[in-house]
């Protein structure tokens, strides 16, 4: 199976600090990947290359085969969605404003009217009722946010989807909700997505294959189904939440 | 030895402050140019810009008419308490015109928008960097600088302008009020001097000088909100910066356009 997404090799440093050092991954046509990791171990930096907001300082990332540079960058970015941690909306939009933002300000333009229709579709798909789509985001409880954030990202139908930590400061009803949306949008779209998370229920509902980063490095990849039995420490710490191990608590 | 060392430290703090000085002048550099280079580059977003335009122009209008009035009552009863030294109170009418027109309108309009404007473009722009809304553009196929950054320095430079011209009116009206109320000057004879001194070069300079304050007031926000750092601390300090900044330009800009345009 050709890959959606290649990393080879990706290095990111911040000043004198090493974020990412060696950072190898495919992500396989149509697959569902989730990164796992540490705070701070550079998942966020890693999925920040993938989209091209932070260019690497080595390595290569290809899209669909085709190397992604700064000139290719905008060709991809409209084959994109991206779920961001806090629902990134817009403030000063309201909500199908937000979720119709490429309709309405990119090359072939909506109509308002056409716009808000297939905003309506999309936050129905999400599980938001119409009456929804003329509030402010402000007006919104966290996991609607969220939601409103998904059919954002999910609105002009992308080929591969980014979850940035789709259920952090979610209750455990609400984040089972957006886990199996996540999971349902994905196999229905066909879509390959990256997903980056803490969460050990949210990896095992929506992952089909997982990777690990421990400090800058690709520590472990295998499919879901392996993960328990990985027979590394590090993941195995990772996945129990033990304090103690090779990974230190305080970082 | 520790006198040497304490040298050596003294002339490190020094290099790493022209440092950091000569990468924050490069940065912004880089910024104005990036501004400027999408503000004359389609895609534009008119509604965006009408928007800012009613933010940036409209909504400081209260701010700038008030300044304008106070500040043309008072520089009539200065001007009076000046030329009676030495019996030229007739020159009244005219010093407040010319006074308002070429230095006090735009300046003080300036300054006072630099304190809203700034202030809240780059608490906003800020806010929008911390709670990744910007990051949120870009994934959107949107290039912030053309969404977010060239409405607002368009709708600056071109509002300006424009409030310092209704500055200037208020701020002459309110000369003519002190005078006429307080000084006891003839109302024909105010408005009649007012007209034969003022010329359309005094009105124009200051009106090229509130075009580039605009400009300085919203490159300011933006730039200090698009660079601002993490957190509550980081948008409070981008304000800060912001408004800081812009008042300093502001002033040593109206020093160096006073030379280019009165020195002959």
């Amino acid at each position: 199976m050709t890959a959606m997404i290649d990393l080879k090799g990706v290095a990111k440093a911040f000043g004198p600090k090493h974020v990412l050092r060696d950072i190898t991954l495919s992500v396989p046509r149509g697959q569902s990947m989730v990164i796992i990791g540490g705070s701070g171990t550079g998942k966020s930096v890693t999925l920040k290359c993938v989209l091209g907001l932070v260019t690497p300082d080595a390595g290569e990332i290809r899209i669909d085969g085709a190397p992604l540079t700064g000139k290719t960058r905008q060709g991809f970015i409209s084959r994109f969605g991206m779920l961001f941690q806090g629902g990134a909306l817009f403030d000063s939009l309201t909500v199908w404003e937000n979720v119709s933002f490429r309709f309405r300000h990119g090359p072939g333009r909506l109509s308002r009217t056409d716009a808000r229709d297939r905003a309506v579709d999309k936050l129905r798909r999400v599980g938001l009722s119409a009456d929804v789509a003329d509030q402010f985001p402000a007006e919104l409880s966290g996991g609607m946010q969220k939601r409103v954030g998904l059919a954002r990202a999910i609105a002009h139908d992308p080929e591969i989807i980014f979850f940035d930590e789709p259920t952090t400061g979610l209750d455990p009803i609400m984040a089972g909700v957006i886990n199996e949306l996540v999971r349902e949008l994905v196999t229905e779209m066909g879509a390959t997505a990256m997903t980056i998370t803490h969460d050990m229920t949210s990896v095992r509902a929506i992952a089909d294959r997982v990777a690990m980063i421990h400090e800058g490095k690709v520590r472990w990849e295998g499919s879901v189904t392996e993960m328990d039995a990985s027979g590394d420490a590090y993941v195995d710490q990772f996945i129990h939440g033990r304090a103690t191990g090779p990974i230190a608590a305080i970082r | 030895m520790p006198l040497l060392f304490a040298l050596q430290g003294f002339l490190a703090s020094i290099g790493r402050t022209v440092i950091a000085l000569c990468a924050s002048v490069g940065a912004l550099t880089q910024f104005t140019a990036m501004a400027v280079s999408h503000v004359i580059r389609p895609p534009w977003y008119p509604g965006e810009f009408g928007r800012q335009l009613l933010k940036i122009g409209y909504f400081s209008l209260p701010v700038v008419g008030m300044t304008a009035l106070f500040t043309g009552g008072a520089l009539a009863l200065q001007i009076y308490a000046g030329g009676s030294r030495f019996n030229a109170e007739s020159v009244v009418p005219s010093i407040v015109a010319i006074g308002m027109v070429r230095e006090l309108g735009p300046v003080l309009g300036g300054l006072m928008v630099a304190g809203r404007v700034s202030a809240s473009v780059a608490a906003e722009i800020a806010t929008m960097r911390v709670t990744e809304q910007i990051d949120a553009l870009s994934t959107l196929s949107t290039n912030p600088y053309k969404y977010l950054v060239a409405p607002r320095v368009l709708a600056a430079t071109l509002a300006m302008p424009v409030l310092a011209l209704i500055g200037d009116v208020i701020g002459i009206m309110g000369g003519f009020l002190v005078g006429v109320g307080r000084l006891n000057f003839n109302a024909g004879a105010y408005l009649n001097n007012t007209s034969q001194f003022l010329t359309a070069g005094d009105v124009l300079s200051g009106l090229v000088k509130a075009a580039v304050f605009g400009f300085i007031i919203a490159l300011m926000g933006c730039y200090h909100g698009y660079n601002s750092g993490r957190g509550a601390q980081g948008v409070g300090r981008a304000t800060t910066n912001a408004v800081v900044s812009a008042s300093i330009l502001i002033l040593a800009c109206n020093y160096i356009l006073t030379e280019a345009l009165f020195s002959t």
